[in-house]
């Protein structure tokens, strides 16, 4: 504890580096595979498409030696794996539906990945301190709430399998669910940072647990007759469940108090059962799922048992990339992208993915603990947070653990508006995990080598 | 805000771990039972997009698969289609269903059989697709040709076998159909086909060479019933046996009539081999009498009656019929009443003859390759029964040999080979046509091919058909396609 010699951290952007041509050698190698067992050779555009990603990739790495030197540097080689192995199979299925050409999903997803990483470098280069954001925290409010709701819209919203969580301007349709995930995310945090000295104040104490006072549960009833109104006016338990479980956790991380979660759970647990009580589209949902092979339920569960048996020929090891049949799975490259690694890539395929979401996710949280602010914190929990109840709805989803939603696996599946706000999410990350690993601008005196944070 | 940070990771091991377990339980856990279930389309385009392997005989590919851009990705198809109907059978993704040897040799075809077991293995480590092996006939595709030819649009069945290993040379049934209508992809098309073909009133769909509706053998029988004769060592080719114009059925106000209602010799006696030589229906009706049912049913055993075969298509066991009266016994020996049998059955009992007695075990499947052309499995001739010593075999071939030079199968002499043959004309119902049999082999002093050839409703003769005019030229012909040239 006696040094004073100022420990500069190192920037980590060389290990950075290394990862990120690992990711593009894995989602080439990928590529020229499914080339390779569909038509026999390597795709003719093998070096533009796998140096287009790479090209896009590395721009993003040296933005990033450029404005953000302390960030992360797993984050951005997860995000670029998961995206380009997301590529590889859209093309795979474009291939088995002869897609090509101006039908390509692949071809548009590269351009949505394009757009995507262009959106991250403006993050990155327009917010040079993440804590500039606070100030946006009520707009963030407005526009996240009227993204979330703009489906309801009657004209522009769209119900697309069941769900209304899509719009439609023209031939284009759009998620807006996605980008409110961020705002909202924002929101939760510019709020909860203020109101949490208020709301972690103790009321009464019941069975062990020290309950919130009455007039603070304000909040939360609100979010979760939010959350409600999302459930069972746009259908959809995954989107519900997200937003919901979003602001219970950036709560209990903004107040420390475990009544809150007891209290969201219970509340959701309760609206959930009500909905199901109550409306009849919600009740045939959670009745495709517990009872999918019921012969009421064939046509609709068509999709999930497809998907299911997909995975089922898959087994542990896959059958290989480009040798099962995911094209018999309806939209597979986006509701159902998990079903056709499960599929090709085998029960391993998927572990490997879930550990890549999930480090994705631990190396959010662990920017949350290491940055200073309290608001980078609950941003970064609720960012990281965010996106790992996303991969559990889509999984879960998918794999039968809860009821199938029309949310998608980020970065992986097709679809513009989630990678968009994937993209985003990483960069908002990245962004934090600069400014927590960042050694303080005055490095006078500085008496720990390591950042403490005040526990609050 | 560290500690409840730190909890929910927790929290979200927690989620994924039950992702971990969601994602084992379909793939891992219940992966068998989903790929069982009933519902599950993927299992059967498994099986019918694997590129099955070819049928071929000789160098002629008789069964191929071609790659398309659909659903099974594979299109199975006939290069000469209804030629070789009977033999390949038809192999439909679309009913999932085969036939044939498409059917019989399944195993071999799609790659599962559990002799390509390491070839799978191996399959799986290097990713290469798994190919079926090639299945290699014994069919002798000038022979196939020159049957089908030769029965042209008549209603039949030829067989013709290699009488030293049991070989199928060729096995034709007419009409036939062409597979490739059945195999198409386009389920509405190969319903519509498949509906036609159960319709059609002459059974397209029945291999008639093996398992159509069995045929009465007419005297092609007289085979056997001589053979009974000579294997009790009582009777050679110049033992005179009683042959008159009419014999009288015992028990019966009925007659068995010669054809031409003549004694067959002078004072109603002939000779064994002058019986056989001009078919006299009095002399085996006769003579069946006299050795009796029991006798006449164990030597048609040992040609192979009442035994299931698989070549390794199924056949029809022939039949013998039991519990007969003494007139019954005299029509089954001249190969009416409930006699039954396959052209095959025919077709072995002129090889058996041909082979010095023994009957060797017939077989379509020559050899297996794998895709890689290793031979996997070659077929080893096998005996199948020993029917008559080679002493009486020898006596049945000068008799059957006196049957072309000088009988009622002069259609059948090639000149310069020695022909051993026998006619039969069988009333299958009164009013309509009778069928003609021929079955022969050749060269008689060194037998390369035995061939059984069989045409329903007189063929193009219709009343005034017999197995000499109608069928004898055929067996010609195919027997001209080994032996003539």
């Amino acid at each position: 504890m006696a040094v004073v010699t100022p420990v500069v951290p190192p920037t980590r952007r060389n290990v950075e580096l290394a990862l990120l041509l690992l990711a593009i050698a894995v989602a080439g190698a990928a590529y020229a595979i499914v080339g390779l067992a569909v038509e026999g050779a390597v795709p003719q555009d093998f070096w533009l498409v796998s140096g287009g990603l790479a090209l896009l990739v590395l721009v993003v790495h040296g933005v990033l030696r450029w404005r953000a030197p302390y960030a992360d540097p797993v984050m951005l080689p997860i995000a670029t794996v998961i995206n380009g192995l997301g590529l590889v199979v859209i093309h795979r299925l474009d291939l088995a539906h002869h897609f090509n050409g101006s039908t390509s999903l692949a071809t548009r997803q590269l351009m949505w990945s394009a757009i995507g990483i262009a959106c991250a470098v403006f993050v990155l280069v327009a917010v040079r301190d993440h804590r500039a954001l606070a100030r946006y925290t009520y707009t963030a409010m407005i526009v996240g709430f009227g993204l979330l709701l703009l489906p309801l819209l009657p004209g522009i919203g769209r119900e697309i399998r069941g769900a209304r969580i899509w719009i439609g301007l023209g031939p284009l349709s759009f998620q807006p669910g996605e980008i409110a995930k961020i705002l909202l995310a924002l929101f939760f945090a510019g709020y909860l940072v203020t109101a949490r000295d208020s709301l972690s104040l103790v009321g009464r104490r019941i069975l062990g647990l020290q309950l919130p006072r009455g007039r603070d549960l304000g909040p939360i009833l609100v979010a979760w007759l939010a959350s409600l109104g999302v459930l069972v006016f746009e259908s959809d338990l995954g989107t519900s469940l997200l937003f919901f479980g979003l602001f219970v956790a950036v709560l209990y991380v903004a107040t420390e108090r475990t009544s809150w979660i007891v209290i969201g759970m219970l509340l959701f647990a309760g609206g959930a059962f009500a909905a199901w009580t109550l409306f009849s589209h919600v009740q045939l949902r959670v009745d495709i799922w517990l009872h999918p092979f019921d012969p009421q339920n064939v046509d609709r569960a068509f999709q999930p048992i497809q998907g299911w048996f997909g995975m089922a020929s898959g087994g542990l090891l896959g059958t290989g990339l480009g040798q099962g049949r995911p094209d018999l799975v309806p939209f597979a490259q986006s509701d159902f992208i998990v079903a056709a690694i499960g599929e090709e890539l085998g029960l391993t395929g998927i572990f490997a993915l879930l550990v890549l979401y999930g480090m994705l996710v631990e190396r959010g949280l662990r920017t949350a603990v290491g940055v200073r602010d309290g608001f980078g914190k609950l941003l970064a929990a609720g960012l990281s947070f965010s996106v790992a109840l996303q991969v559990f709805v889509v999984v879960g989803g998918v794999t039968r653990l809860i009821p199938l939603t029309g949310l998608t696996a980020p970065f992986l599946a097709y679809g513009g508006s989630s990678l968009v706000s994937n993209w985003i999410v990483v960069a908002l990350l990245l962004r934090i995990s600069d400014s927590a690993r960042r050694p303080p601008e005055s490095v006078t005196a500085p008496t720990t080598e390591v950042p403490q944070v005040v526990a609050a | 805000m560290n500690t409840p940070l730190r909890r929910l990771s927790a929290v979200v091991t927690v989620l994924f771990l039950a992702l971990f377990a969601s994602a084992t339980s379909i793939q891992f856990v219940q992966a068998s039972s989903l790929n069982a279930h009933p519902g599950n389309a993927r299992t059967v385009y498994k099986q019918y997009s694997r590129e099955r392997g070819p049928i071929v005989a000789g160098n002629t590919v008789l069964a191929s698969s071609k790659p398309v851009d659909d659903l099974y990705k594979y299109l199975r198809t006939y290069p000469s289609g209804p030629l070789y109907a009977h033999v390949t059978g038809y192999y439909s993704a679309v009913f999932g269903s085969a036939t044939g040897v498409e059917a019989a040799a399944n195993a071999y075809l799609n790659g599962t059989a559990d002799q390509l077991f390491y070839r799978r293995i191996s399959d799986l480590l290097t990713g290469r697709q798994p190919k079926g092996a090639s299945v290699e006939l014994t069919v002798d595709p000038a022979v196939q040709q020159a049957a089908s030819e030769a029965l042209g649009n008549q209603k039949g069945a030829v067989v013709a076998l290699d009488p030293k290993t049991g070989a199928i040379l060729a096995m034709v049934s007419a009409p036939t159909y062409d597979p490739n209508t059945l195999a198409t992809h386009s389920r509405a098309k190969a319903e519509r086909a498949y509906k036609r073909l159960l319709a059609d009133p002459d059974r397209p769909l029945d291999n008639r060479a093996i398992a159509g509706r069995l045929y009465p053998p007419g005297s092609t029988f007289k085979l056997i019933t001589s053979a009974t004769a000579l294997s009790t060592g009582r009777y050679n080719p110049d033992t005179l046996i009683p042959g008159p114009a009419e014999l009288p059925l015992p028990q019966t106000t009925i007659t068995l009539p010669n054809d031409d209602r003549q004694p067959c010799g002078p004072g109603g006696q002939v000779t064994l081999l002058n019986a056989l030589r001009i078919s006299c229906n009095t002399a085996f009706g006769n003579l069946g009498m006299t050795l009796g049912a029991d006798a006449l049913s164990q030597q048609a055993a040992k040609f192979g009656f009442g035994r299931t075969l698989q070549v390794p298509l199924t056949v029809t066991p022939s039949a013998f019929p039991q519990n007969m009266n003494k007139a019954q016994v005299a029509q089954a020996s001249i190969g009416q009443f409930d006699v039954r049998v396959t052209p095959l059955q025919v077709a072995m009992v002129a090889a058996g003859i041909a082979n010095g007695g023994v009957v060797m075990q017939p077989y379509l499947v020559k050899r297996i390759r794998s895709s890689e052309l290793d031979t996997i499995s070659e077929t080893q001739p096998t005996q199948f029964s020993t029917a008559v010593t080679p002493e009486v075999a020898s006596q049945l071939t000068t008799m059957m040999e006196s049957v072309v030079q000088s009988g009622t199968g002069t259609n059948a002499q090639i000149s310069g080979v020695r022909v051993a043959g026998k006619t039969g004309t069988a009333q299958t119902a009164k009013g309509s046509p009778p069928l003609a049999w021929f079955t022969a082999f050749a060269p008689a002093d060194d037998p390369k091919i035995a061939v059984a050839v069989v045409v329903e409703d007189g063929g193009t003769y219709g009343e005034a058909a017999s197995g000499g005019r109608v069928a004898a030229p055929i067996a010609r012909k195919v027997m001209e396609a080994v032996v003539g040239k």
